[in-house]
């Protein structure tokens, strides 16, 4: 075993996979030989040529439509994008024909591919590289949306992604790419999309969170010796493992979530319409939102004042369990 | 120092007049069965077509787009395609739907609003229609590369209108063509409208087939309106795609002789009298004039095809509308190969609503 980053276990995946079933092929801007503007694809034009590691035109809407039409003809494209801020010109056709070809042709017709996207901010970055889009395509029905946020997870739900005969958009919270190492196998596991993870078992309120901010909450959890906080890791979006929220939210009684997106629409709004619609009566505190504003991500200079904090987590955590009938 | 270092031109077919009269040297070596088979599928899909829009009057048909006036920019193609290629169309395509083998019936089912009448039978490798303009090419380059990867000698085939060059992903689409060398077909039907919008007001381009050009590879404008033309055009981008020549652009020259769809009325923006100038082009009446001058054409062939045309669109509606409609539940099982846990609850409740 060896320890890996978010970025090497990625491409570790994207190597094995490669290797085991020759349908699988990439497609981006500065993919091959660069080896992505992350090196996520670092190696992997050498290993298996220009054909199947396609360096593109630059062009989103280009790359997720083509790799849509190699999808219904048999291959199983891993699609990047080089921001999130870039994903915008692909969203017509992801939601208006990756997400719809299964449904349209009554299952005559399927598009397994696999859209990796970069995500978040805290980077230090330009405008259009810190954002967090997650929402609009939860909202398509017909896409499946996750986002690990450790190397192990990473490895394991990528390779899932790639074997899952429907659209994935797999989010890589760039922040952490590079900020954590850890034990990651070199032999196939799967982490099944669907599943939440409780990071951190705990009695007295349930942490909701996903990407880059589940490291961000762990931290602030450990300044919190009174509180006993259990922390769930989302990892899938869409689908959403509603029972493991629910399960912990009737465990504790109080939650707090906790989101980079703005908040309006962001998707603690629907994880708080869940838990209202099926387990209102054990909530014992209004649920805890800490999310972005609803303005666009500040550029660097301000950005921390934007994105959720370990001490804006800590007085969430402290408010909900004040509030507690 | 200052020179033209680039120049371009670009071709334009005509093989077939409108008086019937044929130029021999260009025409394609086709069978005199074949050509009556090809008059044959062009009158089924008129008649399919004149069917449709009653349907539609009557109220027993959805919002439906004619295809009345454009039957020989897609059955001469048609009729070439290998099962193995791919058709990725639009949705004014009913020519090529008809030609591929999808079930008549189906057409309708599919018109009339049903999900599935777009199921295509296992070997018809079309895709269901296309709506939003111009972002369905880049399907057909895309399959085109992987068949170029999984080094099998099908074709894409991609058909679209005037109106979706331009859009963006029209371009993206014919620049990945040009840049992976992709064996795709780019098929435009420029019929002149694009609803409302003349092809004046599209482009500044004389031609939509020199668009081409920019992107690497050749561009041809044919008369949309002559079989021969399209059937010629058709076979040699076929071949040239088939053997590893790259992507062709065809430019069909035509008339969209109808309403954009049954929801417009085209006389608000267009003269009758340009409509008209359009009648004496009709293909199917040009294939007819050179038909009777080949000696290849009677009476009682024409009184049969049309007869054995509109039997088989009478049958088909009878079928079409025979169809029971789908259980509220049926709408579930499609987004996903498995039901996701929250569809699997979505789905309980409605039949549970239901019973």
């Amino acid at each position: 075993m060896t320890r890996l980053n978010l970025v090497e276990a990625i491409n570790l995946a994207l190597k094995q996979e490669m290797k085991k079933d020759k349908s699988v092929v990439l497609i981006g801007e500065d993919i091959g030989e660069d080896g992505g503007v992350f090196r996520v694809t670092d190696g992997l034009a050498k290993l298996y040529g220009n054909e199947r590691v396609m360096d593109s035109p630059l062009a989103e809407s280009g790359i997720v439509g083509t790799s849509i039409g190699m999808a219904i003809a048999g291959l199983k494209p891993v699609a990047e994008m080089q921001f999130e801020g870039f994903i915008m010109p692909a969203l017509d056709q992801l939601i208006n024909h990756a997400s719809r070809i299964r449904n349209r042709s009554r299952g005559r017709f399927t598009c397994p591919l696999v859209v990796r996207c970069p995500t978040g901010g805290g980077i230090k970055a330009l405008e259009h590289h810190s954002d967090s889009p997650e929402t609009y395509l939860i909202h398509t029905p017909g896409l499946k949306v996750v986002m690990p946020s450790t190397p192990y997870d990473a490895k394991g739900l990528l390779i899932s992604s790639i074997r899952d005969p429907d659209p994935v958009i797999f989010f890589e919270p760039k922040k952490v790419y590079r900020a954590i190492k850890q034990e990651v196998p070199e032999e196939e596991y799967l982490i099944p999309i669907g599943k939440a993870k409780i990071v951190k078992e705990g009695s007295d309120v349930t942490l909701i969170t996903w990407g880059s901010l589940v490291k961000t909450s762990l931290e602030a959890v450990q300044h919190i010796s009174d509180i006993n906080v259990e922390v769930i890791d989302l990892r899938s979006l869409s689908p959403l493992d509603t029972s493991t929220i629910l399960n912990s939210v009737k465990k504790t009684g109080k939650v707090v979530i906790v989101q980079e997106a703005p908040k309006t629409l962001g998707f603690s709004s629907e994880i708080i319409a869940i838990i209202n619609e099926k387990a209102l009566y054990s909530l014992e505190a209004p649920i805890e939102r800490v999310t972005g504003y609803d303005v666009v991500i500040p550029l660097p200079k301000n950005e921390d004042l934007y994105l959720p904090s370990q001490e804006k987590i800590i007085k969430a955590v402290e408010k909900v369990t004040k509030n507690a009938i | 120092m200052e020179k033209v270092i680039e120049k371009f031109s670009v071709k334009y077919l005509q093989i077939l007049n409108e008086n019937g009269s044929c130029d021999d040297n260009l025409k394609p070596s086709l069978t005199n069965k074949e050509i009556k088979k090809m008059y044959e599928l062009m009158i089924l899909t008129r008649a399919f077509d004149e069917k449709a829009l009653k349907l539609q009057r009557q109220g027993r048909l959805g919002t439906f787009a004619s295809i009345k006036g454009q039957e020989a920019c897609q059955i001469p193609s048609a009729i070439q395609f290998l099962k193995e290629d791919l058709v990725v169309p639009a949705f004014r395509e009913h020519g090529l739907y008809i030609t591929l083998g999808l079930p008549i019936e189906m057409l309708f089912q599919s018109w009339s609003g049903d999900e599935r009448g777009m199921k295509m039978p296992d070997k018809v490798n079309i895709l269901p229609i296309s709506i939003p303009v111009g972002s369905h090419p880049l399907h057909a380059v895309g399959a085109a590369m992987a068949f170029k990867l999984q080094k099998k000698k099908s074709v894409a085939i991609t058909f679209f209108g005037d109106g979706a060059t331009s859009e963006g992903d029209f371009h993206e689409a014919m620049n990945f063509a040009g840049v992976y060398k992709a064996p795709v077909v780019f098929f435009c039907q420029n019929n002149q409208f694009a609803i409302s919008t003349p092809i004046k007001e599209q482009t500044a381009s004389s031609t939509l087939a020199q668009k081409a050009i920019a992107y690497g590879f050749e561009g041809i404008q044919v008369d949309g309106n002559d079989v021969f033309a399209v059937y010629k055009a058709t076979k040699d981008a076929l071949q040239k795609a088939r053997n590893g020549k790259g992507p062709t652009f065809i430019e069909c020259f035509t008339y969209r002789m109808a309403d954009h769809t049954t929801s417009d009325d085209a006389s608000k923006y267009r003269k009758d009298s340009e409509v008209k100038k359009w009648e004496i082009k009709d293909p199917i009446l040009r294939l007819k004039k050179y038909m009777i001058k080949k000696n290849i054409f009677s009476e009682q062939f024409e009184l049969e095809t049309k007869r054995n045309a509109e039997q088989k669109v009478e049958e088909a509606v009878k079928k079409a509308e025979a169809i029971p409609k789908e259980k509220a539940e049926e709408m579930f099982n499609y987004t996903y190969e498995k039901l996701t846990p929250e569809l699997k609850e979505q789905k309980e409740n409605v039949r549970n609503e239901n019973k």
